[in-house]
């Protein structure tokens, strides 16, 4: 009979957030796969009852330091939705700018400093700049760009200030937006080169077929609005979101996984998921540079979000720099709202995918129910699915070595352990019963 | 030990970064210190604050081993360290165990933002009914291993100081780091963003457009953002030195900010400081009074 063999990965590094991986095998056999979440649950849609709707975009910026863009956004979209008010072009082309600004310095982060390392043995970012010291330079000036964009656009780039219920506290002046064009112009050209660089990267032949979903707009690469489509073809309203995703509590996971309400079925979000869907809608210079490359689509290679996201930073440079060339100020920069009983909802794409939210409101502007959903509490069934079939490659390899192949699949999907409105503490038990995903609610 | 503890600072403190210069003339003869990041409940903000240093993050690399940062490096070396970095409160039975072995392996413990230093925006908890917290967020709450309140590090250990803001100055944390690593003292202005504005020359929100605003009572470091983009200051920095905290709250609701309006906004990221969390209490405490003698309150 063949031996038991544990491993045991304590704490995934290189992602935002706290993880940890179990998997237990016997012999050639996965007896169990767990991506473990021990992030201390924070109970965000707990406090939030009971606040003025107004604290909400401050409130769940909290939830993630890397992505409090995307949390900002879906909940004033969401409120807006329950307040009966729908904010005009103006301030739909700044919010698409600021979630640009979010998306280069997330996605330049995650690609120079949390991935690439993983395509040359090295451990940190920081390491990688020892033998690419111009490509690592470059990702940091990137990243910085994104961040300077936030500053000005939203006061400061980790938990802006600037967004509201309605609109902006402020809109910038047209010199604060023209100030930035130098450096968008710079940040186009420098993302096509990185783009080009990690194209060439060695990728494992690991191309796994399986639902992704993101948002599609007519006209727009998704970022704040759109019907919910899927690769299998599912096309719904968001308003539809909570019926045709259900979230479940299982107890080895420690988050509420999120699964298709129809067949209890795993399913992807991230930037593949967008690219694979929204391709013909990416900017001319993104278009371009993925035919250059090679790029095909759908693309299932998990290890190839690096592209897409070298993709997707090409595009949110060529569209943030076209606003900012446009850019007029106006006024108000805020819309005007009365309270009143109702409910709102609303999905945006965060860099790491799509995420939703939920407010039920009252007559006196307070917060009545939340729900929230985070891109990662949706993927992280999808990811234990696609260890078992990478296991078989890799599984023959050291413990370490065997473990370190997974930590790289997992750090594919940028998670965002941080995200933790629903994260709770875990408790290991290999002899749980609640091994597969049960829904619970 | 509460606050930035020096008085003597720069009200500018936010402008002068470490430059990438500075932090790279650290001799290399003695062995570098080791810097670890340590992570509690916490959105991990602040140490993205560290990464978001674009132009320091690789000189720094070189002045400091960074021997523990799970964020930004697979490679964990053990300790002992010479300055921890810890983000994030305790609320959980395991962390407030796991605080006590930060504080064992490490020779100077730094916390850093609102969670690490006041509690975070989840101390909103140690108000509330944990046991209602835990139904509404969650269908299973017997998976769930919580303590029931979430409090700052230095509640649990001996913190050597604490780096306020949610989340905090980046600028300002190279400046500890750098303050450590030449075995100084940080020297971080502790005045109030009031101070800033006017320094700014940024018109006040609160009596220029009657926009409630915590910046008189707010601890220095943001930049005094909020009143530059036409809000008032909501308190991420927690409270500054001496914090008038009682004459502020009695101005607000003299000039019609209701007690629900100011309530929440005491009741933020820094709601569990103690300057502010007294007020908070205060002000909920004169309301309660008020409604229970049936006079209208201030709405």
């Amino acid at each position: 009979m063949s031996e038991t063999r544990s491993i045991r990965v304590e704490a995934l590094t290189r992602v935002e957030g706290e993880g940890g991986l179990h998997i237990r095998l016997n012999g050639s056999e996965i007896e169990d796969v767990q991506l473990s979440i021990y992030e201390p649950p924070r109970f965000f849609e707990g406090f939030l009852r009971g606040r003025p709707l107004e604290d909400v975009p401050d409130i769940t910026a909290r939830i993630c330091g890397i992505c409090p863009v995307a949390y900002q956004m879906s909940a004033v979209h969401a409120l807006e939705s329950a307040l009966g008010v729908s904010p005009g072009p103006e301030i739909r082309r700044l919010r698409r700018l600021l979630y640009c600004g979010e998306w280069i310095e997330s996605h330049g982060l995650h690609m120079h400093l949390l991935q690439a390392p993983d395509f040359f043995g090295a451990a940190s970012g920081i390491e990688l700049a020892a033998r690419f010291p111009k490509e690592v330079n470059r990702g940091l000036q990137l990243k910085k760009h994104g961040n300077t964009l936030l500053e000005v656009l939203g006061g400061r780039a980790i938990h802006p200030v600037n967004v509201a219920v309605g609109g902006f506290y402020k809109a910038p002046s047209r010199d604060q937006l023209q100030d930035l064009i130098p450096s968008f112009e710079w940040g186009l050209q420098a993302a096509i080169d990185a783009t080009r660089w990690v194209a060439g990267f060695d990728f494992p032949d690991f191309e796994q077929p399986c639902e992704m979903v993101s948002l599609q707009h007519p006209d727009e690469y998704p970022m704040n609005e759109g019907r919910v489509v899927s690769v299998s073809g599912l096309s719904v309203d968001v308003a539809d979101y909570e019926r045709e995703f259900v979230e479940s509590h299982v107890a080895h996971s420690t988050a509420l996984h999120s699964l298709r309400t129809a067949d209890q079925s795993s399913y992807h979000v991230g930037p593949l998921a967008r690219i694979n869907l929204n391709r013909d809608r990416l900017c001319d210079n993104a278009k371009r540079i993925a035919d250059e490359i090679g790029f095909e689509t759908p693309c299932f290679n998990r290890f190839k979000a690096i592209i897409a996201r070298g993709l997707e930073v090409i595009h949110a440079f060529d569209e943030g720099l076209a606003i900012l060339k446009d850019y007029q100020p106006f006024r108000p920069s805020r819309l005007p709202y009365s309270y009143r009983n109702g409910e709102g909802c609303a999905a945006t794409e965060a860099p790491r995918g799509l995420i939703y939210h939920r407010y039920r409101i009252t007559d006196d502007g307070k917060i009545a129910e939340a729900k929230i959903v985070p891109p990662t509490s949706q993927n992280q069934r999808q990811i234990e699915l696609d260890l078992i079939q990478w296991l078989p490659r890799v599984m023959g390899e050291s413990d370490q070595r065997t473990a370190d192949e997974c930590e790289r699949l997992i750090r594919s999907y940028d998670p965002c352990i941080s995200c933790s409105t629903h994260f709770l503490k875990l408790t290991v038990d290999r002899q749980s019963d609640e091994r597969g995903p049960k829904v619970s609610l | 030990m509460k606050g930035n503890s020096s008085n003597s600072g720069n009200p500018q403190q936010g402008q002068h970064s470490a430059s990438a210069g500075t932090l790279a003339a650290s001799p290399r003869s003695r062995p570098r210190p080791r810097l670890a990041v340590f992570k509690f409940a916490s959105c991990d903000g602040c140490q993205l604050s560290l990464l978001d240093c674009e132009d320091e993050l690789l000189a720094a690399a070189e002045a400091v081993e960074i021997a523990y940062f799970p964020e930004a490096s697979s490679r964990m070396e053990p300790g002992p360290y010479d300055l921890a970095l810890v983000e994030g409160s305790i609320t959980t039975p395991h962390d407030a165990q796991r605080i006590q072995e930060v504080r064992r392996c490490s020779r100077f413990v730094v916390t850093i933002g609102a969670c690490a230093t006041a509690g975070g925006i989840q101390s909103l908890k140690n108000w509330a009914h944990h046991e209602d917290y835990l139904k509404w967020v969650y269908a299973r709450p017997e998976f769930i291993s919580t303590l029931a309140t979430s409090t700052p590090i230095a509640d649990h250990i001996r913190v050597d100081y604490e780096l306020r803001g949610c989340p905090i100055n980046r600028h300002q944390l190279l400046e500890v780091i750098l303050a450590f690593v030449r075995g100084q003292r940080p020297k971080l202005a502790t005045h109030s963003v009031c101070l800033d504005c006017k320094l700014k020359g940024t018109v006040c929100v609160e009596v220029a457009q009657g926009i409630p605003c915590l910046g008189p009572i707010t601890h220095t470091g943001c930049g005094a953002i909020c009143p530059t983009y036409d809000r008032g200051c909501y308190g991420c920095f927690g409270p500054a030195a001496q914090p008038n905290c009682r004459s502020l709250t009695d101005h607000c609701l003299q000039t019609g900010t209701s007690a629900s309006t100011l309530l929440p906004l005491l009741r933020n990221f820094n709601g569990y400081a103690p300057e502010f969390r007294e007020a908070s209490n205060r002000v909920e405490a004169l309301s309660a009074a008020a409604a229970s003698v049936k006079e209208p309150i201030d709405e």
